[in-house]
């Protein structure tokens, strides 16, 4: 068994990957620890402060305070809640509906399959952000809401991957021999083909939950994302906004952790790419 | 005819279907898809008189909406009356233009193209030689292009946008903060549009460009001694360029929808951010009509990149199941 990160091209920044992504991961969990602040605590004599190592900053407040002296870095940190919660749950989501889906269309063929092809192809006919903010505006916004819709934008990823695979796999011998001998359609697809295309499924959830943190962002800077009294990347990016003249980084920091958040992902799911399909090595 | 490809093949490849002749048919399918699409999410709440008047109307208003929309009829003939007073271009009335959606979605549309245009030409010039010298080059340069598609991928366009006016507009006060008009206003959005159609297209032509170059039709020109310079960019790019047309039809729809973040940073007057608009005021009839206009244009420029592949790479017609 070799040890992992240490093979390959893509090893060391798979490993920068994994490390960003853990760091980001502590952040969520231990945000009430590592915050030196709570993140909606106000002082109003506090307000607009730049970071520490500008000549007016303070070393009690790091990156500096908001609008109304709420401290960012504090934010920050508990942002990261948000953004890894609703990445992680909408990709999750996505990957089992999708994965379904995709298994039975390519096992079963004929009109299942251009049914679900069908939806697919529809699917991607929606400008997304606006096909998003069409049903956030129908059903509200608020974080299951906001999962669901994003599940929504990520379940083509796997439909379509997990179809072609199981295409090509409904063909091969093992899968012959196990109709052979009286498995039913059910148990081959669970036993005999989602443990193959499972790799795949990996490597598609780690790009997706880039894709759902990255939308989660925009919409929330649209102000149709989870809940505007939780601090979110997106919202605090929207809210720097309008100080964008005078406190350049209200609108900064945010931004660069939504950035880190989905490279660290989808550097990850490159290295798994690599690592896991077969044709690759 | 399988082009294999580091990531964003398994991603955005479209089904096999649309290589069929069928062509028209299928484009007509998922149409029909999107209008039902947009019919049943309007529906899904109850009573879509709740969301298609302002919520000031009166008793009569509502009545007579409900008449127009026949919605003491069944849901199928509902839907059929949807429908044909979509192909007739009749979205209801904007609550706060009070103006019929349709007019107000197509006004705004000429901006959105013209954005999503420009970014999609800045893309393909940046991203066509990039790709290609990346691959030819390969080593560092390859490791370069890999770094900055990564990074491209990974900056939300929004954040972006709002660097580029902190610096450009605020600090050097170069180039106007936002607006409509001149071209000097087209520059910063149209370039932070562009940034994540580079970094996936140029990995694209990179990728493309790798497998071209160990192709045997190129180890024949370069047998026959032709420059190099010639192999590359006359008889290996002509083969890279089918995925690209492919994928740029996908391109653009990505762009229209990213385009919905950038307009509303840049305060552009495109239908993303008529669309943001509309939802801030809860005008739903101008939502619907404006996701339901832009589902169908988008279909139309899909099949224009079909089509234009079928014509680029003849193979594409043969009617053969993968």
């Amino acid at each position: 068994m070799r040890l992992p990160f240490t093979r390959g091209a893509r090893s060391l920044s798979g490993l920068i990957g994994a490390l960003l992504l853990a760091a980001v991961l502590a952040c969520a969990i231990g945000a009430p620890r590592i915050a030196p602040y709570r993140p909606t605590q106000i002082d109003l004599r506090q307000r607009l402060l730049p970071p520490a190592w500008e000549p007016t900053g303070s070393t009690r407040h790091l990156l500096g305070t908001d609008n109304v002296g709420r401290d960012m870095l504090s934010r920050i940190v508990w942002g990261a809640r948000i953004s890894l919660s609703v990445g992680l749950a909408a990709s999750l989501l996505g990957a089992m509906a999708g994965s379904t889906l995709g298994l039975c269309a390519g096992f079963f063929g004929g009109p299942t399959d251009s049914i679900i092809s069908w939806l697919i192809d529809v699917q991607l006919a929606f400008p997304f952000t606006l096909f998003a903010i069409f049903l956030l505006a129908v059903f509200g916004g608020g974080f299951l809401p906001v999962v669901f819709v994003l599940a929504l934008a990520t379940w083509v990823n796997y439909a379509r991957i997990v179809r072609s695979q199981a295409q090509s796999l409904r063909a091969q011998d093992f899968v012959t021999a196990a109709r052979a001998i009286g498995v039913g359609a059910p148990r081959i697809l669970r036993r005999y083909i989602l443990p193959a295309v499972l790799p795949s499924i990996v490597v598609v959830a780690s790009f997706s939950a880039a894709q759902a943190i990255l939308t989660e962002a925009a919409l929330s800077f649209l102000g149709v994302g989870v809940d505007p009294t939780i601090p979110s990347w997106g919202a605090m990016v929207n809210l720097g906004r309008n100080y964008l003249q005078g406190a350049w980084w209200m609108a900064t920091f945010p931004g660069i952790a939504i950035a880190i958040t989905v490279l660290a992902a989808n550097l990850l799911g490159d290295w798994l790419g690599a690592r896991l399909d077969p044709r690759g090595r | 005819m399988e082009q294999k490809e580091a990531r964003p093949s398994f991603l955005k490849k479209r089904s096999k279907r649309l290589l069929f002749p069928g062509r028209f048919l299928h484009a007509l399918a998922v149409l029909f898809g999107v209008s039902l699409a947009t019919f049943l999410v309007a529906h899904a709440t109850g009573d879509p008189v709740d969301l298609l008047v302002s919520p000031s109307a009166t008793l009569a208003v509502r009545a007579q909406m409900r008449s127009t929309l026949g919605l003491d009829r069944p849901l199928m003939e509902q839907y059929l009356l949807f429908l044909s007073h979509a192909l007739h271009g009749d979205f209801g009335q904007s609550f706060i233009y009070h103006q019929s959606v349709t007019t107000l979605v197509l006004a705004r549309l000429g901006p959105t193209l013209i954005l999503a245009g420009s970014a999609f030409a800045i893309a393909l010039a940046v991203s066509l030689p990039l790709g290609v010298l990346a691959a030819a080059r390969g080593g560092w340069a390859a490791g370069a292009l890999q770094l900055f598609s990564m990074l491209g991928l990974a900056i939300p366009s929004f954040w972006l946008g709002l660097m580029l006016v902190l610096l450009f507009a605020v600090n050097l006060r170069l180039l106007p903060v936002d607006g409509y008009g001149t071209f000097s206003h087209l520059i910063l959005p149209a370039l932070t549009l562009s940034l994540q159609s580079i970094a996936r297209l140029s990995r694209l032509v990179a990728s493309g460009m790798r497998g071209a170059l160990q192709s045997d039709y190129v180890r024949t020109a370069r047998a026959k001694g032709l420059l190099e310079g010639r192999v590359v960019w006359v008889h290996a790019l002509r083969n890279v360029l089918v995925p690209v047309v492919t994928m740029a039809g996908l391109e653009l729809g990505d762009l229209l929808s990213s385009a919905v973040v950038v307009e509303v940073v840049f305060a552009w007057p495109g239908i993303g951010r008529l669309a943001v608009t509309a939802l801030g005021e809860r005008d739903f009839p101008l939502l619907q009509g404006t996701v339901f206009i832009a589902g169908f244009g988008f279909v139309m420029i899909n099949a224009g990149a079909d089509a234009l592949c079928a014509r680029l790479d003849p193979r594409l017609n043969v009617r053969t199941r993968a």
